[in-house]
């Protein structure tokens, strides 16, 4: 075996872009109807394990948020506490039609959107949007952190 | 008289007849405290006036003919712009007799209603819920806090004059603007 078929040459950025997103652990966190369909798409039918998608019951553990449901005013100072929690770097998924623009709720009670209290990576239009449409979700944000620059990001923070 | 009036009468004449004890009984102890009956499509429904409400249910509740011993639910509404008042009503069922009694409370803005917690425990949630949505206040509950709004809410949000789509702020930009 030569020297050929052993060293890979990549860039750093490529490496950590398939490390974040090959290992994505969502929060297990539900509001409402929507949250059924996000149990599913956990569930041995569908199983996002197969993508490293391993659904995480704390915050501290988690890299993206699946804002499942109808987010009301009484819950987004949770929603937002919960999103703080979370360790850097970290995404936000918006399922369903709640999630994105209020749905069906344009009412006194509800949050016109999610992206209103957490910065929203992905949206997820359905009613509830079926495993398959949250799937597709967790593809597009995979795909979405394939084209990020952690490198180039990092010197803007620092 | 019209097709419907005369059922409508018929009705009245079969409950009347069936269970006459749901409106004499309770006309003959609190004939005062009565301030309509109404019989409509088998339902029964006595507007009694606000201070005795609490008497009443305690005496529907554990006298032997009657034996309220379910509060079905309790709802606060708002009845206006068509009334002035905001009516609180309440679904009794026995369950020894199924008999079932709808009872309304007619309070004007600012009035209190005696609470029934202490005739049935279910109550209060059920009161709180009608504080929570209609700004209903019950004298005489053990902890008089909204249900299910945040506890800093300002407003009574199924009131009429409530705007549907809710007042504007950080987390509904689409809302109605705040008279100030």
């Amino acid at each position: 075996m030569g020297i050929n078929e052993n060293v890979l040459f990549t860039t750093l950025d490529n490496v950590v872009n398939w490390g974040r997103r090959s290992a994505l652990w969502p929060m297990t966190f539900g509001l409402a109807c929507c949250a059924i369909e996000m149990i599913a798409a956990g569930c041995s039918r569908y199983d996002t394990d197969r993508f490293g998608i391993v659904f995480r019951p704390t915050p501290r553990q988690s890299d993206v948020m699946i804002v499942a449901g109808t987010m009301t005013k009484k819950m987004a100072p949770a929603v937002k506490r919960l999103y703080d929690q979370m360790p850097d770097p970290k995404w936000v998924i918006a399922m369903g039609g709640c999630a994105s623009a209020g749905g069906p709720f344009n009412t006194y009670s509800v949050v016109q959107g999610s992206d209103l209290v957490v910065p929203v990576d992905i949206y997820i239009p359905g009613c509830p949007p079926r495993p398959e449409a949250l799937l597709y979700g967790f593809l597009q944000l995979q795909e979405k952190i394939r084209r990020e620059m952690p490198s180039v990001l990092a010197k803007f923070k620092s | 008289m019209e097709v419907n009036e005369i059922e409508i009468e018929k009705d009245k004449d079969k409950v009347l007849s069936e269970h006459p004890v749901l409106v004499q009984k309770i006309k003959s102890r609190f004939g005062k405290s009565i301030v309509e009956t109404v019989i409509f499509r088998g339902e029964i429904t006595h507007v009694i006036e606000t201070r005795d409400i609490a008497d009443v249910c305690s005496f529907l509740k554990y006298d032997q003919d009657f034996q309220f011993n379910f509060l079905s639910d309790l709802i606060g509404t708002d009845c206006r712009p068509l009334n002035s008042f905001f009516e609180v009503v309440y679904q009794l069922y026995s369950i020894p007799y199924k008999y079932r009694i709808r009872l309304k409370v007619r309070v004007k803005e600012g009035e209190h209603v005696p609470s029934v917690t202490s005739v049935w425990q279910c109550a209060n949630f059920a009161e709180r819920e009608a504080f929570d949505m209609v700004g209903v206040v019950f004298d005489g509950h053990p902890d008089l806090k909204r249900i299910y709004m945040p506890p800093d809410w300002e407003g009574y949000p199924l009131r009429k004059d409530y705007p549907l789509v809710g007042y504007k702020d950080e987390y509904n930009p689409c809302g109605v603007e705040k008279k100030q």
